[in-house]
């Protein structure tokens, strides 16, 4: 009886053992491909590889990753990918991509676990509410829901997703300061 | 049992849905959307053929105090292997139903047809069994989704079809019972008649 569990449980981590490996490669290559397609959405034109040139920064011990672009050899701006756990079903990591004077310049959500139907409007192809966000820049635009006092207009019964959008903005904004101060001792 | 029987059976009088009333939980869960209620659907039915008849090969050879835990095991695996396929091969379909894949493992028609029939049966008779179940299954989620869909934001199959926000109740699930409730009674009527 134990045996023949055994034996079973065997058979199957093998047959999950060998498609894992064989599947490692594709799928590695497929989130590096979802990683660099939203980097290409969100930033201005760029000649370099921002992926190759990525690095980590905290921003009030949170994690935060920065790709910075060059166009001509120049700091044309920076895909920022950030993640908040103020989300309504779990945490939403989103690329922010900032020209180099730190206006928004498009964002794209890479995963989360919103409502299907309310808070999933934050992804682009759903409805128009990340849209609002283009070309401005949250050094002086409020980056909070009307409700809260901010510029906000957030996504029809789904203000905890909303607010929690504008929390990554903002967090990925400061990240942004952050970087941009380095790139411009660079130039 | 004819082959062909066994293939409609489960799709019209032994209907996972609206008849046996078997794995609630991605019905309700997953059905949001038409789309989403086909690639659950789908993706169930490959997971229920190979669970089928990889489970009518062994069956004879599990003791029968072991024998649920080894067909979960069984499950399990095919599961992970159509995730892991699904994440690999068509990443876009995975991002839309990686979420609702694990749970597969967890639904009842999966380990209710395991048990009811692919235990006592031949091999390629489960698997028909298999595939006829998924096919029920499938459509199923798909008219539960549009219905849904419909109803909770107006659109089919993503088409927008009607004007304004939709009913909300119909996204969240309380909408799900409700849609699910009235299908069921349509489907058991026309059965019946």
């Amino acid at each position: 009886m134990f045996l023949c569990l055994l034996i079973i449980c065997l058979g199957g981590s093998a047959v999950m053992g060998s498609v894992y490996l064989i599947t490692y490669e594709p799928i590695a290559a497929a989130q590096a491909a979802k990683v660099n397609q939203a980097i290409a959405r969100v930033l201005p034109e760029f000649d370099n590889v921002p992926a190759l040139e990525a690095y980590q920064v905290l921003v009030d011990g949170r994690q935060v990753t920065v790709y910075p672009a060059q166009k001509d050899g120049v700091f044309a701006g920076a895909a920022i990918e950030a993640v908040t756990t103020r989300g309504f079903g779990g945490p939403i990591k989103v690329m922010v991509g900032f020209r180099p004077d730190g206006t928004i310049h498009n964002t794209a959500v890479i995963s989360h676990t919103e409502t299907p139907g309310l808070g999933d409007k934050m992804d682009p192809r759903k409805s128009d509410f990340s849209l609002q966000f283009q070309g401005k820049n949250p050094g002086t635009f409020r980056l909070a829901v009307k409700k809260d006092g901010g510029q906000v207009d957030a996504i029809t019964a789904a203000t905890i997703s909303s607010r929690a959008f504008c929390d990554v903005l903002d967090l990925a904004y400061r990240a942004f300061i952050q970087t941009d101060q380095k790139e411009g001792g660079k130039q | 049992m004819s082959r062909l029987r066994i293939i409609t059976k489960g799709i019209i009088s032994g209907n996972p849905i609206f008849v046996l009333v078997l794995g609630m939980c991605p019905t309700l869960g997953t059905t949001t959307s038409a789309v989403n209620g086909l690639g659950m659907g789908l993706a169930t039915t490959f997971v229920l053929m190979l669970s089928n008849l990889v489970i009518s090969l062994i069956a004879g050879l599990i003791p029968s105090k072991v024998r649920i835990p080894s067909f979960i095991v069984v499950i399990a695996v095919f599961v992970t292997v159509v995730q892991l396929i699904m994440q690999a091969y068509v990443p876009a379909l995975y991002e839309t139903l990686g979420l609702f894949i694990p749970l597969i493992v967890v639904n009842c028609i999966v380990l209710g047809r395991a048990e009811a029939f692919a235990s006592k049966n031949k091999p390629l008779d489960s698997f028909l069994d298999g595939l006829g179940s998924g096919i029920g299954f499938t459509l199923g989620l798909t008219l539960l989704g549009a219905v849904r869909e419909l109803l909770g934001s107006g659109a089919f199959f993503g088409w927008k079809m009607l004007p304004g926000d939709g009913m909300l109740v119909f996204i969240l699930a309380p909408g799900a019972f409700i849609a699910l409730g009235y299908l069921m009674v349509l489907f058991n009527k026309f059965l019946k008649a």
